[in-house]
């Protein structure tokens, strides 16, 4: 017997006990939670977001469309970021107001290559209200995982109100299991000297969170 | 009502003033109590420390001896939880190894009926002002099984609150374990030491004469630790404070 | 589970040193209020917590229950998505797959994410007498790997060192590891951190195989999931070009959906956070995103054994979030290294016997390392009943019984060391069971009280070295009930 079958017929042998006629799947489960905490209006998800974002010390700057440009250019160059990392997909209009070196988000640069570029800006899939948390599923205004975890400097633009949840459960059901997903809730951080929290350790220390209203493709 | 108090064994044994003071309170609310004296003990020590197989007819006793009354009344939280908690599970168990249902039909009468002392005040009879007088400062430690097993929740400080000449100090740290933990106590003694010290500490931090509790054996724990450590504070059972009044204060 | 603990003292000697230990006394102590005070508020936030609670115990319950259909599930699933699943019945087989393919790679180092699984199997050990360099890369795992220690705790393993001692060990050590710690360091944890990050950040960008656990896995989608904080799992889970993870088989949960309860739980209940900084989810290999080669290690290692055990397979239900650690009174007095086994406190308490068996010293001891409290078990996110569990492994280890040892039933005799105890629990069954015999050993007691001593000899030592003895009273109860009439009869 190879040790699948091995392990297989184990776990069989250890639920005798279980009847066949088991309850499914569909009845195991009471449900009985909420799948929001609260009741908001729309503004006030947006509201809450900003709060639990800015809370975990994320930096949160709101705008306009058309404002988009003008403020990505200025965070780059508050930071001092001499590149900048740009996904495939990024709407083309977003980086127009900055002229520092643009890095394609390439299949062949190594680490090594993302380890000295300063900085990275991309959208999200979607970003959760409740938890201040925004999710990147690799699309093409997005890009590979590494190019948000490497770079030192992180801007994500969350299109408000359109791509905020209140929830957990409902950020998942909007979710595709099948594309790698990166949860975010604020910068790196650690918990392991004598359990209490500080920001910054290996993912980028510094993320700023755009929360974009109207119609952004300037 | 026919009300039966189980004493416990070790408040038989070591602590008969709080039976006495039960006694004293529950007729002056108006309650004849019984105490059937073919009781003994309700088997916790024996199934905590993994003789469930010995625990079973002590279980089977107890039911024997109080499965007539209507009301079973215990100061004691963890005795009180056993019953309530432990016993059905007694029963499961005894199932589950294909001993069928005997067990558990004969524990079932007792589980529903048998009532924590503060319990038995606040939601059986529905006082909270007991007439008490105690013109003494006080802490609460809610123990263990009393707290997480049986659910008091605020029911003693609601009956301490309204005890006169009482002024209650709150205990740090009110909810951490004593470390009394029955054969815990000898097993681990330097843990179980080490939470005694911690917990009379925080007692002793709030400035009262008394740390009060409502069960006998973490206090039997916490006073050996507070006379050993010469704190000058002491341990009163619950039953002895509700049970003082101004006529016949607490000896 | 790994040698690394063989020949453990008991749990009671163990923790007597602890005890003992002013300075861990104090981390520990520290520690522990800081996060019990901020889980409790963030468990406050959500109103809904006590349905979240029995939705992931049912959740985990369901899955225990068809475990064999849910492991074939994400079997196809993981394979399909263009992941390879391996199986190890035990920790020496789980090694072995990992240093094959690791071998496969031609590479000779690792980079880890933290994983308590690869630690139950001693992985890191096995890793370098083969060869291979395993970098641990979780901040407090890297401090116990430089300082040469074993973790005292599930979430955050070096709890016991306070941050002077962290900096002290950085500045010693990080030199013999790669870049050394920086000139200067100071005990702010924000340097600490920073010092990490630099020491790490060389062995993150040259790794070529990445090293993980996984918290979940979910069977219908065949993927995995890593909750984490400082970006270091990212790092090992993105950036190297072959990813092997090394998962329980109780990890597994059935659908997608079921995230959103854990997704809540955990991060609350673990850290003390709404949300985790970093959780990554990946399913098989993606093209031209992350690693190439995805490898996972489905590994038994005693927990079929405790599927077996009815009352006791409540504790695969187990996220390892660690609140049962953070509320525990002895846990936070005698340190986790008392417990001699990767899982310590009290969900220790109750997986490591039944993974190991009861029949080493530490693991006969370890259900008797608690008061029984009951904190544990209201805090744990999936309700896991740990004294229950504590009382029912206590029965294992002095009455005996049928247990399942890598698959066979088999039946235990009682644990030797109990004689005594299990002659006295007999005799005070007779005494209690024949109200006549009490009865007159308490008058007996009673009578005899001027002489009783106030500190005891052998056994009873334990209660009187630190604690005095109650007095005896004039009477027992029963004596007074009867002279008085009930109380009645006043004069007497």
């Amino acid at each position: 017997m190879n040790s699948r079958e091995l392990i297989l017929d184990r776990v069989r042998r250890a639920l005798a006990d279980v009847p066949r006629e088991d309850t499914p799947y569909e009845g195991a489960v009471d449900r009985d939670y909420a799948r929001e905490h609260g009741n908001r209006s729309v503004e006030e998800t947006v509201e809450l977001l900003a709060e639990n974002l800015a809370d975990y010390r994320a930096l949160v700057h709101r705008c306009t469309g058309a404002e988009l440009p003008a403020l990505l250019a200025g965070l780059l160059s508050a930071h001092g970021s001499a590149s900048v990392v740009v996904p495939p997909g990024l709407p083309s209009g977003w980086l127009e107001g900055t002229d520092i070196a643009r890095v394609e988000d390439s299949a062949k640069s190594t680490p090594y290559d993302l380890d000295g570029v300063s900085s990275v800006v991309t959208a999200c899939a979607v970003a959760v209200a409740e938890t201040g948390t925004i999710v990147l599923d690799g699309g093409p205004d997005q890009g590979r995982r590494r190019i948000t975890l490497v770079p030192d400097h992180h801007i994500c633009v969350v299109r408000v109100p359109d791509q905020v949840v209140s929830s957990v459960p409902q950020a998942l059901e909007l979710l595709d299991p099948a594309r790698p997903l990166t949860w975010i809730s604020g910068p790196s951080a650690t918990s392991d000297i004598e359990l209490d929290r500080v920001e910054g350790v290996h993912g980028p220390r510094t993320l700023e969170v755009v929360l974009v209203s109207g119609d952004d493709r300037a | 009502m026919r009300v039966a108090l189980f004493l416990t064994c070790v408040n038989d044994t070591l602590y008969p003033d709080t039976g006495r003071a039960v006694v004293k309170l529950l007729t002056r609310l108006g309650v004849e109590v019984d105490f059937p004296m073919a009781q003994t003990c309700c088997g916790q020590a024996h199934y905590n420390t993994g003789y469930r197989h010995e625990a079973e007819p002590l279980a089977r006793h107890f039911s024997d001896v109080f499965g007539g009354y209507d009301a079973i009344v215990t100061p004691s939280g963890s005795c009180g939880a056993m019953v309530r908690e432990l016993y059905p599970r007694m029963g499961e168990r005894a199932r589950a190894e294909g001993r069928g249902d005997s067990l558990a039909a004969t524990l079932a009468p007792v589980v529903p009926k048998t009532y924590e002392l503060t319990e038995f005040l606040v939601d059986v009879l529905g006082v909270t002002d007991v007439g008490a007088c105690y013109p003494h400062t006080v802490t609460y430690h809610p123990t263990c099984h009393g707290l997480r097993g049986l659910g008091l929740a605020d029911r003693p400080l609601r009956l301490l609150r309204a005890v006169k000449g009482l002024e209650l100090r709150e205990l740090p740290g009110a909810d951490e374990c004593c470390g009394f933990g029955g054969t815990f106590a000898l097993k681990n003694s330097d843990v179980s030491a080490a939470m005694g010290t911690d917990k009379v500490r925080n007692a002793e931090s709030t400035g009262a004469e008394v740390l009060c509790a409502a069960d006998n054996s973490c206090l039997m724990h916490i006073g050996g630790t507070m006379t050993r450590l010469s704190t000058g504070m002491r341990p009163v059972h619950i039953a002895e404070i509700l049970a003082s009044t101004e006529e016949e204060p607490l000896a | 589970m790994s040698g690394t603990f063989v020949g453990m003292p008991a749990f009671p000697e163990a923790a007597h040193e602890a005890v003992a230990n002013q300075t861990l006394r104090g981390n520990l102590r520290h520690a522990t209020h800081t996060i019990r005070a901020k889980r409790a508020a963030a468990v406050a936030e959500m109103s809904d917590w006590a349905e979240l609670r029995e939705a992931g115990k049912q959740i985990k319950d369901h899955t225990l229950r068809h475990l064999d259909r849910y492991l074939v599930q994400l079997e196809e699933s993981v394979t399909a998505a263009g992941g390879v699943v391996h199986w190890a019945a035990d920790a020496d087989e789980a090694n072995r797959i990992v240093i094959d393919l690791v071998r496969m790679t031609g590479e000779s180092e690792v980079v880890k994410v933290k994983s308590m699984a690869t630690q139950e199997i001693g992985l890191n050990e096995a890793l370098e007498a083969e060869g291979i360099s395993a970098f641990e890369t979780d901040l407090a795992e890297l401090i116990v790997q430089l300082g040469k220690d074993r973790p005292s705790h599930i979430l955050v393993p070096a709890i016991h060192r306070n941050r002077g001692e962290i900096r002290d060990i950085f500045a010693r050590e990080m030199s013999e590891w790669g870049r050394p710690a920086p000139e200067g360091l100071t005990d702010t944890p924000a340097e600490l951190a920073e010092a990490a990050r630099l020491h790490l950040r060389e062995k993150f960008l040259r790794a070529k195989v990445g090293v993980s656990g996984a918290n979940f896995m979910v069977a219908e989608t065949g993927t995995l999931v890593v909750v984490e904080s400082e970006g270091n799992g990212r790092m090992c889970l993105t950036l190297p070009e072959t990813l092997i993870s090394v998962v329980g088989i109780e990890k597994i949960v059935p659908t997608w959906q079921d995230l959103e309860v854990f997704l809540q739980t955990l991060p609350r209940s673990s850290t003390a956070e709404r949300m985790n900084p970093y959780t990554t989810t990946w399913t098989g290999t993606t093209d031209g995103d992350g690693p190439q080669a995805f490898h996972l290690v489905l590994i038994d290692n005693g927990r079929t054994d405790t599927l077996a055990d009815e009352v006791g397979r409540q504790a695969l239900r187990c996220i390892r979030c660690s609140a049962c650690l953070n509320v525990c009174p002895v846990y936070e007095r005698a340190g986790g290294h008392a417990y001699g086994s990767v899982y310590p406190g009290p969900i220790g308490a109750i997986l490591s016997p039944q993974l190991r068996g009861t029949e080493s010293e530490i693991d006969a001891s370890l259900p008797y390392a608690s008061s029984l409290c009951g904190a544990c078990y209201e805090v744990c996110p999936v309700a896991i009943d740990i004294p229950e569990v504590l009382v029912h492994l206590r029965e294992r280890v002095v009455e005996g019984g049928p247990v399942t040892q890598e698959g066979n039933k088999v039946v235990l005799k009682p644990a030797k060391g109990h004689a005594a105890e299990r002659a006295a629990m007999r005799a005070a069954r007779w005494a209690f069971s024949h109200p006549g015999a009490l009865r007159t050993g308490q008058r007996l007691a009673s009578r005899t009280r001027r002489f009783h001593p106030r500190t005891l000899p052998g056994p009873g030592k334990a209660w009187s070295a630190t604690r005095d003895l109650p007095a005896m009273p004039a009477e027992p109860f029963r004596d007074w009930w009867q002279r008085t009439n009930g109380g009645k009869d006043t004069s007497k």
